[in-house]
C-alpha cells in the first residue's frame, strides 16, 4: 500500500535497551503453539510516523522529550529504507485506515504543546525481527495468525507505508428503495442485499405501509426499521408466538409467559426496575439505588478478540450510565475453545482459541483497568463447541441516589450526542472484513470491529454523574446497538423528535447519512436537556474534554424526523416503527431428557479417586483462574471486600464477591454471583436453567447474602431459534427459569438474549453451541462484617455437609473427564432450597460459620479440596453413602460445606429448624497435616497431602 | 459528647491541611485518594488540570499536592509520561513553588510516574532550576511528636544524577495483587517513623523502577531516598522474587521520595487499604497494617507546618 501522505514522513524507531522484553517472549511462545517451532527469537520495536515539516531540532526534541524513554529505550531516525538485519526478517504491522490511534491523536496534540508546530499528523505501528528459518508462506502465516488481526491491522513482510487520517466529511448520498412495486423475490433480495436480517412477513409490512403512505423508502427509514425489528434491539424471538409439539397452547412470548411473569409474580417489593431501562434497578439502603446490566459480545469477539470484548466491557459500562448511575464493578463470563486446539484442524478464519483468550483477556483488561471500575467476578469455561463461537458475557453494576434517574424527554429539549466521534464501526461487521482494503478504503469503508477508547468513556461517566446530580437532563441512553437511530428512536418513541446529521462529528470521510443513523460507533450518549440547562453541561464538558454536539430536538408530533442538511431523509411514524411489527411464529420441539435414572442402571464402578480428583483439580473449567484475576484491577475504587481470590495465601476460589460501594451509609455490601453450566444443558436444558439459578442463588448465600434478597439476570446464549429442536431447548431453559425463580421467589430484573451462536461441526454441518445459560446474581449482606470466605480457618472445626446428594450425575464434570454418564438424570433443584438456605444464612449471621463453600463442579471432593487449598489445611471426612462415587462427585444442587466451631456445634446445629435439620450432617474435622483424607467405616475412599492438590489445581491453565 | 456548633465545626474545617487532588482525563483513583486523605484529617479538592490551566484555583490555598492513580492519557507512550508533559509545560512553576516549599506532595502509581518522567522526582529529565524560585518555609517544622527530630538533610551532590524511570512489568503483564511494603526513609515525611508494614495492592503494568546506572543507587540509599521496598509478610526482603516484588523492580524499590524528603513518589496503592474490611484476609480476622497510616503522617506534617 503506498502511502498518503501530503507532507515529508519521519519514521522512529524505538528499541528497548533492557534485556528481556516479555512481549516478544510471549509471541514467541504462541508461535511455537501454532507450530511455527522455527521461529528462533522474535525482537519487537516501536513505530512513529510523523507527517510535516521538521527542523533537525524539532526532531531530536520529539525524540528525546516525547517518544522514548532515553533510561530504557533507545530511537532512531529511519531516512533510508530499512534492510533486515542478517540472518533476519522483517514484518511491520500498523492500523487499517480509519481505525482510531489514539497515541497517534496525542503524538499531534503533544507536539503542538511543545510548540513544534509542524506535525500536521502522526501514525503509529510495530516493526517485528524475526529469526528463523521460516518459508514465505510461513511467514504470511506468523504474520497473519500471531501478530497482525486483518480487521484492523495491515502488515507487510518489510518495510510498511503509514496511512493518516483524513479530515472527515459525509458524502451526504441518500438513496430511494423502490420497494412498493417488488415481489416476494425481490424483497427478499433486498432483504439479503441490505442484510437487514428480516422475516418475509416483515418485509411485506414495510411494503404494506410505503403502499399506504404512497412512496418509496430512503435508504435510512429502511435501515432504522430493520435496525428497530432486529432480533438485537426488538427481540422478536423471545416475543414470538411458539408452537410447541405436542402441547395445544401457544407460548405468546417467551419473555411475557417465563421471565417477566417471575418477576411479577414474586412481586419483590426492593425491584425499582425491571426489563424497562438499560439495566435492572434495585434498592440497596434505601438512599441508593444498584443497578446490573449483562451483555454480550460473541460474534466481534471471534473476529476481534481484543476489541470484541474491549467495546463489549464499554458497552455494558455505558448501559449503566444509561441509567444515570456511577459504574462500581465488572463482571465477565467467558467460554472459549480449548487451549490445546490443534491449529491444523480449525475451521478456515477461525482464530485458534489461545489466541482469543488471550485477546478477550486483554480486551476486558485494557478497558475496565484503564477506565477504573473494578473487574470483579466471572468465571471461564471450555468446550469444543466454542471454538469457532466463543462467549463473552460482560456485565456492570452501577450505584445511584434513590430516584435521581430520570428518563422523560420532553418535546422541545435539546438532542445532545455526547462522547466520541461516529465512523463506520458495527455497521455491517461481514461485509467489510471481507474487502479488500488499500489506502482508498478508508474513506469508504473504516473498520467494522473497532478498539475502544475508555478514557473518552470515563470522561462521560465523569459528566452524566455530575450532570445528573444537577438535574441538567430529562432523559439519557447510551449509543449501543443500533447507534443513533436505536438510542433517539428508543428516547422519542412517545413523543418524536427532529435530528440534524450534519452536526454529529465524523471519524472520516465519506459516510451516508444513513451510515451515520446507524453507526454503533463506541463512548457515545444521548440526552435530553433542556434549553435552559444547556450552558452548565456545557461547561461540565469542557472540563473533562468530552464532546457534545446538538443534534435536533424532541418533538411533539409522535413522528421520527431525520435531516441531512436541512434535506428531510427520514420521515416515519412512530406507531409503525415501533408497534407495526408483526409478531413471529414460531415452532419448537422439547428436548426429551431423563428424569429419573433407570432402575436396573448398573452400579457405578469403583474407580482410583485419588486420581480423578487430581483430574478434576487440573480441569480448565475448575482449575484456578489466579492468571486471569490478576491481570484485571480487581481493587480500584477502593470498594472490593470479598475478593475473586481469597485465603491465608489469597489464592482460593471465591463463591461471590461483596462491594462496599463508595459513598453509601453504614456497613451494607452488595454480593456479586454467577451461575453457569452448559454442559447440565448438553444433558437437559430445564434442569439447567434450575441448577444455574441455585448455583448463583447459593454461591451469594455461602458469602452471607440474605437469601430473600437477591435479583437475578439472564443471559441466554442459544442457537438458531429457526429451528425447532434448538427452540426447544429455549423454551425448556426459559420454563425452568420460570420454576426455579418462583421455588425461591426471587425476580429477575434484567436480561438478553444472543441467538444464532452456531458453528460448523466436524460433519461440516452448522451446530448450536450447547444451552448457554447464564445467570447472575446480585445479592445484599447487611452487614460487611458478617461475611465468609471459603477457606479453612482453623484445625479441629466441626465440618457439616449441608444438603442432600441424589443419583443425578448427568451433565457432571466426573463424566467430563472419565467419560460415561448417558442416560444419566441431570441435577434437579430440591424444594426444600429456600428454606435450607435461610437456615444456613441465620447461622452466618450468628457468627457461627467460619468457612462455606459451594458444592459445584467436581462435587463434594472438589469443594472439599478448594477449602484445603485455599486454607492449606488438612480435612478428615466420613461418608456411611453406599455409591461413594456419587458421594464424592456427584452435583446435585443446593448443597454446600461448612465448617464450624466445634463447640459451636449445637448452636450451628440448632439454626437448622422446621425439618432443615436433616440437611445438616456432620461428615468430619479439619486437622493439622494438610491432607484430605476422606473414608466410609470400611475404606479409605481419598487421600491427597494439599500440596499434591495445590499443584494439580495450579498446573497448567490460566 | 457535646455536639459542635456550625461555627465551631466550620472552625474546626479551616483548620485541616487542605490537600489538592490532581485530575486529568484518564485519572481514575481520585475519590478514594480522597477519602484517604480525608479519612487521615485532611480535606481534599479534586481539580481537573483543565479548571486549574483556566485559573481561579490559587495554588497557594492548599498544604498538600497529590497526583492519583490512573491511566491518564491513556498511558500514550509510557505510563505518567503526558502527564508530566503537561504538569511541565503549564504548570512548572507552581509545582516548583509547591515542593521547594517543603509541602507534602505524593504521586501514587500513574502520579508516581509522572513525578518521576517530569524530574520531580529523580527521574528522566532534570527540573530546570527556578530562575527566582520563591523561597519555601522550608526545613519544615518536626513533628511534636517524633522522637528525634530528623536531621536537616545534607545536601547531597547529585553528581551523577540520578537517573531512573518507571517501566513494563517484568513479567510483562498488569498486575493486580496486594504486597507488603515495609518504610524506610526516615527522610520522608510520608513515611518517616512507620513502624508497621503497609500492606495494600499493586495495581500496574508499568511499575518496574529502573535505574540508568549502579550508582545512581548508591546514590538514593545515601540520601535517604528509598522510602518503600516490597517485603516479604515478615518484613524480610523480597530480594526481587516474584509475586513478592511484583514488577521486578530494582532493589524491591517501591517508591522513593526527593533528597528534600517532602515529595513521595509509590506504585502501590495505600488509599485502598483504609477500612478493616479491604483486608484480603478480613474473613479470616486478620486486620492491621492500614495505608491509611502513610496518609496520617503526610496530613499530620501539613497540620504541624
Amino acid at each position: 500500500m503506498r502511502t498518503d501522505a501530503i507532507w515529508p514522513v519521519h519514521t522512529l524507531v524505538v528499541r528497548t535497551l533492557l534485556k528481556s522484553d516479555p512481549t516478544a517472549e510471549a509471541l514467541l511462545s504462541d508461535a511455537h503453539a501454532l507450530g511455527l517451532k522455527s521461529v528462533r527469537k522474535i525482537e519487537r520495536e516501536l513505530l512513529y510516523f510523523l507527517e510535516g515539516k521538521l527542523a533537525p531540532a524539532e526532531r531530536e526534541q520529539l525524540r528525546t522529550e516525547l517518544l522514548t524513554d532515553p533510561i530504557v529505550q533507545t530511537g532512531a531516525w529511519r531516512d533510508k529504507p530499512a534492510k533486515a538485519p542478517a540472518g533476519a526478517f522483517v514484518i511491520e504491522v500498523a492500523l487499517r485506515p480509519g481505525v482510531t490511534d489514539p497515541v497517534a491523536e496525542e503524538i499531534v496534540r503533544c507536539a503542538q504543546m511543545l510548540d513544534i508546530k509542524g506535525v500536521q499528523r502522526a501514525a503509529t505501528g510495530t516493526r517485528y525481527i524475526i529469526r528463523g528459518a521460516l518459508s514465505p508462506k510461513q511467514r504470511t502465516m506468523l504474520a497473519r495468525r500471531l501478530l497482525a488481526n486483518d480487521v484492523i491491522q495491515r502488515f507487510t513482510i518489510g518495510q510498511i507505508e503509514p496511512v493518516f487520517p483524513h479530515p472527515a466529511e459525509s458524502s451526504g448520498q441518500v438513496e430511494r428503495l423502490p420497494i412498493r412495486k417488488l415481489d416476494d423475490r425481490s424483497l427478499s433480495k433486498l432483504n439479503a442485499a441490505r442484510l437487514a436480517a428480516l422475516d418475509p412477513e416483515e418485509m411485506r409490512a414495510i411494503q404494506a405501509w410505503y403502499i399506504e403512505e404512497d412512496r418509496d423508502p430512503t435508504d435510512v427509514e429502511f435501515e432504522m426499521i430493520a435496525q428497530t425489528w432486529s432480533e438485537h434491539c426488538g427481540h422478536k424471538t423471545f416475543k414470538a408466538d411458539i408452537t410447541v409439539a405436542g402441547e395445544e397452547e401457544t407460548i405468546e412470548g417467551l419473555l411475557d409467559t417465563y421471565i417477566r411473569a417471575a418477576t411479577d409474580e414474586v412481586r419483590a417489593g426492593w425491584v425499582r426496575s425491571a426489563f424497562v431501562d438499560n439495566a435492572g434497578i434495585i434498592d440497596f439502603d434505601g438512599g441508593n439505588e444498584v443497578s446490573f446490566k449483562v451483555e454480550t459480545h460473541n460474534h466481534p469477539s471471534a473476529i476481534e478478540p481484543f476489541g470484541g470484548a474491549n467495546t463489549g466491557t464499554g458497552g455494558v459500562i455505558r448501559d449503566i450510565l444509561g441509567v444515570s448511575a456511577k459504574p462500581i464493578a465488572s463482571t465477565d463470563v467467558l467460554c472459549f475453545g480449548p487451549a490445546d486446539a490443534n491449529p491444523d484442524k480449525l475451521p478456515e478464519g477461525v482464530l485458534h482459541p489461545r489466541r482469543i483468550r488471550s485477546g478477550v483477556v486483554a480486551g476486558i483488561q485494557d478497558y475496565g483497568n484503564k477506565i477504573g471500575i473494578p473487574t470483579v467476578s466471572g468465571a471461564i469455561w471450555y468446550d469444543p463447541a466454542y471454538t469457532a463461537n466463543p462467549l463473552v458475557y460482560c456485565g456492570c453494576v452501577g450505584i445511584a441516589p434513590k430516584g435521581k434517574h430520570v428518563r422523560s424527554p420532553k418535546p422541545g429539549d435539546h438532542i445532545i450526542l455526547l462522547g466520541g466521534k461516529t465512523g463506520r464501526d458495527g455497521l455491517r461487521g461481514a461485509t467489510f472484513s471481507s474487502m479488500t482494503m488499500d489506502a482508498k478504503t478508508g474513506e469508504v469503508s473504516g473498520a467494522s470491529v473497532q478498539i475502544g477508547d475508555p478514557i473518552t468513556e470515563k470522561g462521560l461517566i465523569e459528566v452524566i454523574v455530575r450532570a445528573r446530580n444537577k438535574g441538567l437532563y430529562h432523559a439519557v441512553t447510551d449509543c449501543g446497538a443500533g447507534g443513533l437511530s436505536s438510542a433517539v428512536g428508543e428516547m422519542g418513541s412517545r413523543i418524536g423528535f427532529d435530528v440534524e446529521l450534519r452536526e454529529v462529528p465524523l471519524k472520516y470521510a465519506g459516510l451516508a447519512p444513513w451510515e451515520i443513523w446507524l453507526s454503533e460507533a463506541q463512548e457515545r450518549m444521548v440526552l435530553a436537556v433542556p434549553t435552559d440547562k444547556l450552558v452548565e453541561l456545557r461547561k461540565i464538558c469542557k472540563i473533562f474534554d468530552v464532546s457534545l454536539t446538538d443534534i435536533g430536538r424532541f418533538t411533539n408530533d409522535k413522528r421520527a424526523i431525520v435531516r441531512y442538511n436541512g434535506i428531510t431523509v427520514l420521515d416515519l411514524e412512530n406507531h409503525f416503527l415501533h408497534e407495526g411489527q408483526p409478531v413471529r411464529k414460531l415452532k419448537a420441539v422439547l428436548p426429551k431428557p431423563v428424569e429419573t435414572k433407570a432402575a436396573d442402571a448398573p452400579r457405578r464402578p469403583k474407580v482410583d479417586n485419588n486420581a480423578v480428583l487430581l483430574k478434576l483439580l487440573a480441569h480448565p473449567n475448575i482449575a484456578t483462574k489466579a492468571e486471569t484475576i490478576h491481570v484485571y484491577d480487581y481493587e480500584v475504587q477502593a470498594g472490593t471486600s470479598v475478593k475473586p481470590l481469597t485465603g491465608i495465601e489469597n489464592d482460593g476460589p471465591s463463591d461471590a464477591v461483596v462491594l462496599v460501594p463508595a459513598g453509601a451509609k453504614g456497613s451494607k455490601g452488595i454480593v456479586l454471583s454467577v451461575g453457569f453450566n452448559p454442559e447440565i444443558g448438553k444433558v437437559d436444558p430445564y434442569r439447567m436453567a434450575l441448577s444455574v439459578i441455585d448455583e448463583a442463588v447459593r454461591n451469594a448465600v455461602a458469602v452471607g447474602a440474605n437469601p430473600d434478597r437477591i435479583s437475578l439476570l439472564d443471559n441466554f446464549c442459544f442457537g438458531d431459534p429457526l429451528r425447532p429442536e434448538v427452540l426447544g431447548t429455549l423454551v425448556a431453559a426459559c420454563r425452568g427459569c420460570y420454576d426455579a425463580a418462583l421455588t425461591f421467589k426471587l425476580p429477575f430484573i434484567s436480561g438478553k438474549d444472543s441467538l444464532n451462536n452456531e458453528y460448523i461441526g466436524s460433519d461440516g454441518r452448522k451446530q448450536a453451541i450447547p444451552p448457554s445459560l447464564l445467570i447472575s446474581g446480585i445479592g445484599i449482606v447487611d452487614d460487611v462484617f458478617d461475611i465468609v470466605t471459603m477457606d479453612l480457618k482453623a484445625e479441629g472445626s466441626t465440618v457439616y455437609l449441608i444438603g442432600e446428594t441424589r443419583d443425578e450425575m448427568g451433565g457432571s464434570h466426573f463424566h467430563l473427564v472419565q467419560g460415561g454418564g448417558a442416560g444419566e438424570p441431570a441435577p434437579d433443584l430440591p424444594a426444600f432450597a429456600p428454606a435450607l438456605y435461610r437456615c444456613l444464612h441465620t447461622a452466618i449471621r450468628k457468627g457461627l460459620v467460619l468457612s462455606c463453600h459451594d458444592l459445584s463442579e467436581g462435587g463434594l471432593a472438589v469443594a472439599a479440596a478448594e477449602m484445603c487449598i485455599a486454607g492449606r489445611l488438612g480435612m478428615l471426612l466420613d461418608l456411611d453413602d453406599d455409591d461413594t462415587t456419587l458421594a464424592l462427585f456427584g452435583e446435585s444442587n443446593s448443597r454446600f460445606l461448612v465448617e464450624v466451631e466445634s463447640s459451636n456445634a449445637i448452636a450451628f446445629e440448632t439454626c437448622f429448624t422446621g425439618g432443615m435439620g436433616n440437611f445438616a450432617r456432620r461428615l468430619g474435622n479439619t486437622v493439622p497435616g494438610r491432607r484430605l483424607t476422606i473414608s466410609t467405616i470400611d475404606e479409605t475412599l481419598l487421600s491427597i497431602s494439599v500440596d499434591d492438590m495445590v499443584k494439580a489445581w495450579k498446573g497448567n491453565v490460566k | 459528647m457535646v455536639p459542635y456548633t456550625d461555627n465551631e465545626r466550620r472552625e474546626l474545617s479551616t483548620m485541616k491541611p487542605q490537600a489538592l487532588i490532581l485530575h486529568a482525563n484518564g485519572i481514575n483513583r481520585d475519590i478514594e485518594t480522597a477519602a484517604a486523605l480525608e479519612k487521615a484529617g485532611a480535606e481534599a479538592d479534586t481539580v481537573h488540570l483543565n479548571q486549574l490551566r483556566e485559573g481561579g484555583v490559587k495554588w497557594n490555598d492548599y498544604q498538600i499536592l497529590v497526583i492519583p492513580g490512573g491511566f491518564s492519557y491513556a498511558d500514550a507512550l509510557g505510563g505518567g509520561k503526558l502527564m508530566a508533559l503537561e504538569m511541565n509545560v503549564y504548570f512548572a512553576d507552581q509545582v516548583r513553588e509547591f515542593v521547594e516549599s517543603g509541602k507534602p506532595v505524593l504521586g501514587i502509581c500513574n502520579g508516581f510516574q509522572a513525578l518521576v518522567k517530569s524530574g520531580i522526582l529523580p527521574g528522566s529529565v532534570r527540573l530546570k532550576p527556578a530562575k527566582a524560585a520563591p523561597k519555601g518555609k522550608a526545613k519544615g517544622k518536626s513533628k511534636p511528636k517524633a522522637k528525634a527530630k530528623p536531621a536537616a538533610a545534607p545536601k547531597i551532590k547529585l553528581s551523577p544524577p540520578i537517573r531512573a524511570t518507571l517501566t513494563f512489568n517484568e513479567s510483562g503483564k498488569f498486575e493486580c495483587r496486594w504486597v507488603h511494603l515495609k518504610p524506610v526513609s526516615q527522610k520522608c515525611i510520608w513515611t518517616q517513623e512507620l513502624e508497621e508494614l503497609v500492606y495494600c495492592p499493586v495495581a500496574h503494568g508499568e511499575g518496574r523502577f529502573v535505574l540508568k546506572d549502579s550508582k545512581s543507587l548508591n546514590t538514593l540509599r545515601a540520601g535517604d531516598m528509598v522510602a518503600l521496598t516490597y517485603v516479604n509478610p515478615d518484613g524480610s526482603p523480597a530480594g526481587g522474587e516474584y509475586p513478592i516484588n511484583p514488577n521486578g523492580s530494582l532493589a524491591d524499590i517501591a517508591g522513593i521520595c526527593n533528597d528534600k524528603g517532602n515529595v513521595l513518589g509509590l506504585m502501590p496503592h495505600p488509599e485502598d487499604h483504609i477500612h478493616q474490611w479491604q483486608h484480603p484476609r478480613f474473613g479470616r480476622g486478620e486486620a492491621g497494617e492500614l495505608g491509611l497510616a502513610l496518609y496520617e503522617n503526610g496530613v499530620f506534617y501539613a497540620e504541624e507546618m
